[in-house]
Order: C-alpha cells, then structure tokens, then sequence
C-alpha cells in the first residue's frame, strides 16, 4: 500500500496524514475493532484523540473510518439517512480534503458508509462495511451511573435492569415507548445500545452481511457487529418488541415500507411524511415511483 | 437439622482499628437474631460482612444453601454470591433510598428482582408487585408512583416489599425502624412480625432500639467496641442482664 506514516512536504496532500489520523493512532484504534469484532456487543475501551470537531458531531464515527478507509473505498455518510445535512457534508467533505477518496450517495456503490442514527433502507452487502456514531455506548447508564458498576453487571451477565425500564415504559405509557436506541442482546450474551437509530432499524442489525462498527468518541469505546451476528431486541413475552414506524406511505415515492420523517410544512399544521433515507426515495422517484405529494422524476429535473 | 447460617471467629478491621472481632453464631432456621448497642459498637460492620457488602479479614460465613447445603459465603464466586444475595437473601437498609431506585415506579422496583432472575412475562411480574404492594399495606392505586411520592414509611415498607418478592430464606435488617415516628414504627414492626412468622423468615437485625428486638428478636446479641459482651435469648437478656454495660444499655430506655 502507498500510505506512509510520514508526511510528504510539497506533494498535492501535504498537510495531513492519509485520511487526517497518523499511523499509530490507526494502528490503535484498528487493534481495538479488532478485539469489538472477536467479542461481539463488548465495548472495547480505545484512546479516543481530539478531532477537528466537537464531541457529539461523530468523533467516534470519524475516528473509525478515518481507521478502516484505504484509498480505494468509495466513502458515503449519512445522517439521520440524509445524505444532505450539515453533519453528513462536512464529514463526506473531511475526508474527501484528508483522505482523496471517492465519495457517492447511492448506498448500493459505496463500501463504506459513515452513519448517524439510521441504517441504509437498502440492505448491506458483505463488502460493505457500516460504521455508527454513538454519544452515549452503555445501555444501562441511566439506570445505573456508576461506570464500575455496569461493567460490573456486563461481565456477570446481570441484565434484569435493562427490563426494569421497559417495564417502566409499558407500566406509564402502555406499550414500550422506547422507540430509538432500543436495546439489543447480541449472540445471547452482551446487552449492546445500537445507536440512537429507530427501533424500525433493529431488525437490520441482526444477521448483516456487512460489518458493522459502532464508535463512540467521548466515552471512548468501540464496540461491533461481526457479519452475520444474531442480535435479538429485548421485549416482554406479552409486550413483545415491534419495529414500528410512521403509519403512512411516503408522500415523494409512495413506499408504505421505508422509515418516514415527518416534516412540518405550514402553521396551520399542515405536514407530510417522507423517507428518511435520501438515497433510496431518490431511486425510487427515478424508477418511476410517484408519491401523493410527489411530482413525476423528470419533471423535477433531478 | 443444619443452622441457616453459621458465623465463626468473623473479624473486621478497619487499618489498625477494630470494626468487629470474635464473632461466632448460629442462626437456625425461622430464628430472628437481634444485634444490639450502641453507635459505633461494630453492629454494621457485623451485618455488612455477614451480608456479602464488605469481606471480613478473618473467620468463616458459611450459609446452607438450597443446591450445595452448607457453603463458606467468602469462599463462593462473586456471580455466585451476588445471585444469593439477589434471591435467597434479602438486605433491608436503615435509609430507604439506599436500597430503592427512586426513579423508577413502585411496581418496578418490587419487579426488578423478579426480572433479575429472569421473569419476562409483563402481566406476572406486574400482579406479583401488586400482591406484594397489598402485603405490606400499599394501595394497589399507587404501584405506577414513584418512591419519592411516598411517605418515610411507605418507602421503608414498599423496600421490604421488593425484597421479599423472590422467596428469600435469610433477610438482613439495619435499624429497620430508624427515621420513622413511633406510631408508624409499631407498624411497621407489626407487619415484619407477621411476614417473618408467616413466611418462616431467618433474620439478623441490627438495632439500638431495644423495643424493636424485644418484639422481633428471638435471641439477642449485644455488642461493645468490636465485641460480643452478652448473648441469650431475648426476653433473658432483657430482664436479667448480666453484663454491666446491658445493664446500663436496658435502663437506659426511658418509661413513659
């Protein structure tokens, strides 16, 4: 491979490393996805360094990519499935300054994909590898703050707090109302917060072809999904869990089955609900796809 | 017929200074042990190393277990220890808070246990708190409020409640009583006096208040500076004490 820890002075990159992290701090950061990957839902402390952004914007999610991208990747980043907003622009354009490589929206092309709270609609490939934003990787700290404790209890396999709060949940709303960050136990073993993504997006996690990486800049962890891993959402025998989403179809491309945001359109309380994940109501228009509220795809000159 | 718990030669210190020293006792099963003196006179730091909380520098716990029978608690592992301590044994501390999750409703918190060891059915878990809720004199309307609603002694009870929800065969009491006014406290030691009878309970309870071993107790310990100066059973010891300082301790108690 042609990256070298040193840097190039009057080459066209001359100011940063390959992909912004030197060498070492890659090295590190890959031993810890390393020992994530062989003990799935684990989080595995690493030395999270200072980024050029504040903690919060995917310090963790940067950290990762900037770890795992070779110049051949083409990269995508997405947030909240949007490949358009100001978290998921001025991700893609670091690394197109530090890193050169190529970028794309469309979900099928990329080989790896940086995201913020949603998996793609499209399902993942075994050359693909997606890689999560996490602010806060414990499931069980707001029920217990003591970090030796949850360690503790995840060593010893003592969840039954985890049902303490869906059962707070049904008990006060009825149903469990946790609807994003829904917990999961991976391979009957490690309880693992999947990232603030909707519940919808559960399901997807389990039994991926892709690998899926979760970093967490902050609190300094990383923890992974390994291709294929059984990752089962937690629930009650009578409550049982439930991948629920808006119940309309998309008012651009009509799918009744992709996760929809509900956008607000006027004061008078006017709204319409559209695919969270741009790319694939773009496909979908440009197949011919029309919604309610949707006009034909040529004709929005897309 | 094997003692519930066997304590021997057990010893705390705390650096150079002695919490607890020479401590030996069998607890039979059904048998509610008083341990009483004064501040500082090591009663917590018994019932803490006895209970799994601290690791006592010397002697032997040993606690007949369901599976195993007889089992040194030390020298159990520590997932072994903690599903003891969250099943078959039961901790009530002195200050509600310490030994609730006040955050969280009354229904889970009695539902935490059962969930712990592995309940996942909402509708049981939920008519089990409810029952227990009724046993120890909870409106059945209160189970979604949290703790901090509630009275001094209703969190003491609600407490109780989540820690007998499982069955347990052995419960640790520190002052029980401790905070509350004498009316709720007569109570409450009327509602402990028919749950351990009822449920044939096994109980160590740590008090300075000796009209709370005197209707709870059947035998007693009295401690000072670490060490066990008098036992027997409790109504002896009470009316006939031997030692100066349970002489001194039993007419202290004001006659109203």
């Amino acid at each position: 491979m042609s990256i070298s820890g040193k840097m190039k002075p009057g080459a066209g990159m001359t100011e940063y490393n390959f992909a912004y992290l030197d060498e070492q701090t890659k090295r590190m950061i890959r031993r810890a996805i390393l020992k994530a990957l062989a003990i799935p839902g684990y989080q595995v402390p690493f030395a999270s360094r200072e980024m050029p952004m504040p903690y919060g914007w995917g310090t963790g999610g940067v950290q990762v990519t900037a770890a795992c991208l070779v110049p051949e990747d083409r990269l995508k980043v997405i947030d909240q499935g949007a490949d358009d907003t100001t978290n998921a622009v001025s991700i893609r354009k670091f690394f197109e300054k530090t890193a050169g490589v190529a970028t794309t929206e469309e979900t099928a092309r990329a080989s790896l994909i940086q995201t913020r709270h949603r998996i793609p609609e499209t399902p993942l490939t075994g050359d693909q590898v997606l890689v999560y934003q996490v602010p806060i990787p414990e499931p069980l700290r707001f029920l217990e703050p003591r970090e030796t404790e949850t360690r503790k209890m995840h060593s010893l396999e003592e969840y039954g707090l985890m049902h303490v709060k869906l059962y707070e949940d049904i008990s006060r709303h009825g149903a469990i109302s946790t609807a994003y960050a829904y917990p999961v136990k991976v391979e009957g073993r490690y309880v693992m917060d999947p990232s603030p993504i909707p519940k919808f997006d559960n399901p997807k996690l389990s039994d991926c072809p892709a690998i899926q990486l979760f970093g967490a800049g902050r609190e300094q962890r990383i923890y992974a999904l390994p291709p294929y891993t059984k990752v089962v959402s937690l629930d009650f025998e009578d409550h049982p869990f439930e991948a629920s989403k808006a119940d309309q179809d998309c008012a651009l491309c009509g799918s009744a089955t992709s996760y929809l945001d509900e956008v607000i359109v006027d004061d008078a309380g006017g709204r319409m609900f559209v695919c969270s994940d741009t790319d694939y109501c773009r496909a979908r228009r440009a197949a011919g796809h029309v919604g309610a509220q949707g006009v034909p795809h040529e004709e929005a000159g897309a | 017929m094997t003692p519930l718990l066997q304590v021997r030669d057990v010893a705390k210190f705390y650096g150079g200074r002695r919490g607890c020293e020479d401590v030996s006792f069998d607890l039979w099963p059904g048998e509610v042990m008083g341990i009483v003196g004064e501040s500082g006179s090591g009663k917590s730091t018994l019932l803490a190393s006895l209970s799994g909380q601290m690791a006592p520098d010397r002697g032997a716990v040993i606690y007949d277990t369901r599976d195993r029978g007889p089992v040194d608690v030390r020298a159990m592992s520590e997932p072994e220890r903690r599903m003891l301590m969250r099943t078959d044994w039961a901790l009530v501390h002195q200050n509600p808070r310490d030994g609730l999750r006040m955050g969280v409703s009354a229904g889970g918190n009695v539902g935490e246990r059962l969930m712990a060891v592995g309940a996942r059915h909402y509708g049981d878990i939920r008519a089990r708190a409810v029952d227990w809720l009724g046993r120890v004199e909870i409106a059945a309307d209160r189970v979604d409020d949290r703790p901090t609603a509630f009275s001094g002694g209703m969190q003491q009870r609600l407490q109780i409640a989540r820690n007998l929800v499982t069955g347990p065969r052995l419960v640790f009491m520190d002052e029980p009583t401790g905070g509350l006014d004498v009316s709720v406290q007569a109570r409450l030691l009327d509602l402990l006096r028919g749950l351990v009878r009822e449920m044939g309970l096994s109980a160590v309870i740590v008090t300075h208040d000796l009209a709370v071993v005197r209707l709870l107790a059947d035998r007693l310990m009295v401690m000072k500076e670490g060490r066990v100066i008098e036992a027997g059973l409790t109504d002896q010891v009470l009316d006939d004490p031997q030692h100066g300082y349970t002489q001194l301790l039993v007419s202290s108690v004001l006659q109203v």
